[in-house]
């Protein structure tokens, strides 16, 4: 396997692991107003998520800084490009992270209601849009062959990417709902076993609209870049499994296998493209690849490096965060202190 | 290229990374702070320790929440405004800002959501150890965004390929000369940055007699951090300035408003030059003062920008190679100047401190209060005199600031960004320097449950 290989597969790792773990932070920030029906329950909701919010959003940090590095003309390129959608993405992510902060630190009620619609309407725009545009790496975006994208937002904008928006919306709502059920005591705990059954209907629904409408308005199977084979059936089971689960209040086991869900769609979605990174709309020959965006080997020998030593450390503390705050949030004033 | 987009594009940049700077050197050094005071918390058990710590964590968190999340802005900014920036020196500016999320952001946000939430779940020594690790990761992150800074101030370990710039040497980058007098004055001024914040705050509550077994230690603490803090920045910044004369000869010149070469050079008091005409409108002038500055000694060539002009005519083509004069000439002013207050200033807390005369009475102490804006102004002014000196060079001596925009982007684009993040910014600031306020002024009594009112309570329930 050559270096430009390796950092697609680890790029696409960053993603999956920004996906698994920011999916569930903004799941919980949109239900945070629909699930928390009091004051203490609404702490409760977001205690779950306070110790590690920001650590998952340094996924998304990380994953940029690597496209960077390794494929300075893929991002320079999907970022220019994706540059209104961005814009909006930054906003939700800036005023969600603010308000899950912020929120608490005022008595005034009128404070905390409009913290707790900025948490959710700045977890909505994200969680939409990831899909958009993920849906337009599979469909292909208008770049002419220096490697400029030559859309505009519309572009970005059709029934396709709208799915594929409904998706990780779903998707991320649904992640975050579980999340809720492992996490929280009673009433919210089956509040969200509740909601999660009723988010799934949507989220199958979405996914599978957007898989039928891949062979309808995208021609990615006629190339393919590899053979996904059986790894999106296993994403469709692994989503039937985990509704199955949370009717049978098995909050570990649906959230696992959403997760699970979420890891093999992902990875579908950087089979295809492979080695491809941006798929030209215009032409087979002016899309970016793994080689024709790539950094010198030089850069790559030592993000490599670099890469090997601290991605696992990364896993193994942030795994030990995980288990410190492994009990459920209660009601007890102790556990709201914050 | 559209002229509009990249003045826009500039405007946009300069108005987040300013923004985010805002917030950065405190998290710099009052992490530090915090975490030397639960350190003494562990170790002697004090109570007022404790309440000391869980005063300025407060703060310190409600100012690292801002700090994060306009954080992301220019993580994504390169790519979205300067496209033909990245492309041409993705290769290397690329490596280091990934490597700062992948050694420092993870181990800065992981271990402060434990410190934030873990108060009675960890260990005391475990729960302090988290607050160094906040600490140390803060300014690790420091480093290596500065050693990307570094290298489009002064390139290195670079070759020339197919139009863009490829690494050569990973090494070259950690060792260059400019980051390693950059990354400490980073550093120190974010510590001077920190301990004028809570020597003002402390002051505060000390004119009042409130708290005084909390806020005077505070105060202690804080003056002999910051007194050795601006006094390594004013030495590093000396030897920066001496680096500056070789490395970046025009950013000096227009920082000294400088026009035609001297040795011996002269240090400018006052000037203000046209530079549409290029012509000295007022001038006013210590003769050798710039030698002595710049070498140490009393003679020695200074550049000017008329001369330097035609240098840089002659090596890389014609064009304007000469910086916004007025703005890198009182930037760098403004920098120095309260450098030098913030040096009286501390020098004069240590004074007191040191023979024990801390209290209301203590004269001048009220002056504090105001003084926690001079390391805001110092920051500011020190980053603009860095990088609006360094123009019209966006990589010194390799990419113009018009090349590096991207492309497609349209001048109705660029306004609906910037106008988009001004306002959303200067809301979010207004919350925080609320939050700030109010939990700065509360002080650190112990916490006791406030009776609710009648409306409260319908919300609660």
């Amino acid at each position: 396997m050559d270096l430009n290989t390796l950092w697609f597969i680890l790029i696409a790792v960053l993603f999956v692991g920004y996906f698994v773990l920011e999916g569930f932070d903004l799941g919980v920030g949109m239900l945070l107003p629909f699930l928390g029906k009091n004051d203490t329950q609404r702490r409760m909701i977001l205690n779950t998520i306070g110790p590690h919010w920001d650590g998952n959003e340094v996924w998304l940090i990380t994953a940029g800084g690597a496209m960077f590095a390794a494929f300075p003309n893929w991002y320079a390129t999907l970022f220019s490009g994706f540059y209104m959608a961005l814009f909006l993405m930054l906003i939700g992510l800036i005023v969600r992270g603010v308000a899950l902060e912020f929120r608490s630190k005022d008595e005034n009620p009128l404070w905390r209601k409009f913290w707790d619609w900025a948490a959710c309407v700045g977890s909505f725009i994200p969680s939409l849009l990831w899909g958009v545009a993920f849906a337009n790496f599979i469909r292909g975006v208008p770049i002419d062959a220096q490697k400029y994208y030559v859309g505009g937002f519309w572009d970005l904008i059709n029934v396709y990417s709208i799915l594929g928006g409904l998706v990780t919306l779903f998707g991320f709502l649904l992640q975050g709902a579980f999340f809720l059920s492992l996490k929280t005591d009673e009433p919210i705990a089956s509040q969200a076993r509740r909601s999660a059954s009723r988010i799934w209907v949507g989220t199958t629904v979405a996914l599978v609209a957007a898989t039928i409408a891949t062979y309808l308005f995208t021609d990615i199977l006629e190339r393919l870049g590899v053979n996904p084979g059986p790894v999106p059936i296993g994403a469709v089971l692994a989503l039937l499994a985990a509704g199955w689960f949370i009717r049978q209040g098995r909050d570990g086991w649906a959230f696992a296998s959403n997760t699970l869900a979420i890891i093999l769609s992902t990875a579908t979605i950087f089979l295809v493209l492979y080695p491809r990174v941006l798929v030209s709309s215009l032409s087979p020959n002016f899309s970016l690849t793994i080689y024709n965006s790539a950094s010198g080997p030089n850069t790559l020998q030592t993000m490599t490096i670099v890469a090997l030593i601290f991605v696992p450390l990364v896993l193994l503390y942030q795994g030990w965060s995980y288990w410190v705050f492994r009990k459920r949030v209660s009601a007890n004033p102790k556990d709201l202190h914050y | 290229m559209n002229s509009s987009v990249t003045i826009l594009s500039q405007w946009q940049f300069a108005v987040t990374s300013v923004y985010h700077f805002f917030f950065v050197p405190l998290t710099l050094g009052l992490s530090v702070l915090v975490a030397i005071m639960e350190t003494i918390y562990v170790r002697t058990g004090s109570e007022r320790y404790k309440r000391m710590t869980k005063f300025w964590g407060k703060l310190f968190v409600i100012n690292f929440a801002m700090g994060v999340v306009t954080g992301i802005v220019p993580e994504f900014q390169f790519g979205m405004n300067w496209s033909e920036y990245s492309r041409y020196v993705g290769d290397i500016f690329g490596a280091p800002l990934a490597i700062e999320a992948l050694l420092a952001f993870f181990i800065e946000s992981t271990f402060l959501g434990v410190w934030i939430f873990g108060w009675d779940r960890l260990s005391k020594p475990l729960h302090a150890a988290a607050i160094w690790l906040v600490a140390i990761a803060s300014n690790l992150s420091a480093f290596w965004i500065l050693v990307a800074n570094s290298f489009m101030q002064s390139p290195v370990g670079y070759a020339e390929e197919g139009g863009r710039l490829v690494m050569q040497q990973f090494s070259a980058l950690l060792t260059n000369p400019y980051v390693w007098g950059q990354f400490p004055h980073t550093v120190f001024s974010g510590f001077t940055t920190a301990a004028f914040f809570v020597m003002g705050i402390s002051t505060y509550h000390l004119l009042r007699r409130k708290q005084e077994d909390v806020f005077k230690p505070s105060f202690q603490l804080a003056t002999v951090f910051g007194s050795l803090s601006i006094l390594m920045v004013i030495l590093i910044g000396h030897n920066q300035a001496q680096q500056m004369v070789r490395l970046q000869p025009m950013k000096i010149a227009a920082a000294e408003a400088l026009l035609n070469t001297e040795d011996p050079a002269s240090f400018s008091v006052f000037s203000v030059v046209d530079q549409q005409t290029m012509s000295e409108q007022v001038s006013l002038r210590i003769p050798r003062v710039l030698s002595l500055l710049a070498y140490n000694r009393l003679d020695g060539e200074v550049k000017g920008m008329l001369d330097l002009q035609k240098e840089y005519e002659e090596k890389y083509g014609p064009g304007n190679y000469i910086p916004p004069i007025g703005v890198s000439y009182w930037s760098f002013r403004i920098m120095v100047g309260s450098g030098f207050l913030m040096l009286a200033f501390a020098a004069y807390a240590l004074y007191r401190v040191l023979r024990n005369q801390l209290s209301a009475e203590t004269r001048w102490l009220g002056l504090f209060l105001p003084a926690m804006a001079l390391p805001y102004l110092a920051n500011i002014f020190g980053w603009l005199l860095t990088e609006m000196g360094r123009q019209p060079w966006v990589v010194y001596g390799k990419l113009r600031t018009a090349d590096a925009v991207s492309p497609n982007l349209t001048t109705g684009m660029v306004i609906t960004t910037l106008l988009g993040f001004t306002i959303v910014y200067g809301l979010l600031m207004v919350a925080d320097v609320y939050l700030l306020r109010k939990y700065a002024v509360a002080g650190a009594e112990a916490e006791l449950p406030k009776p609710r009112t009648i409306e409260e309570q319908t919300y609660w329930e």
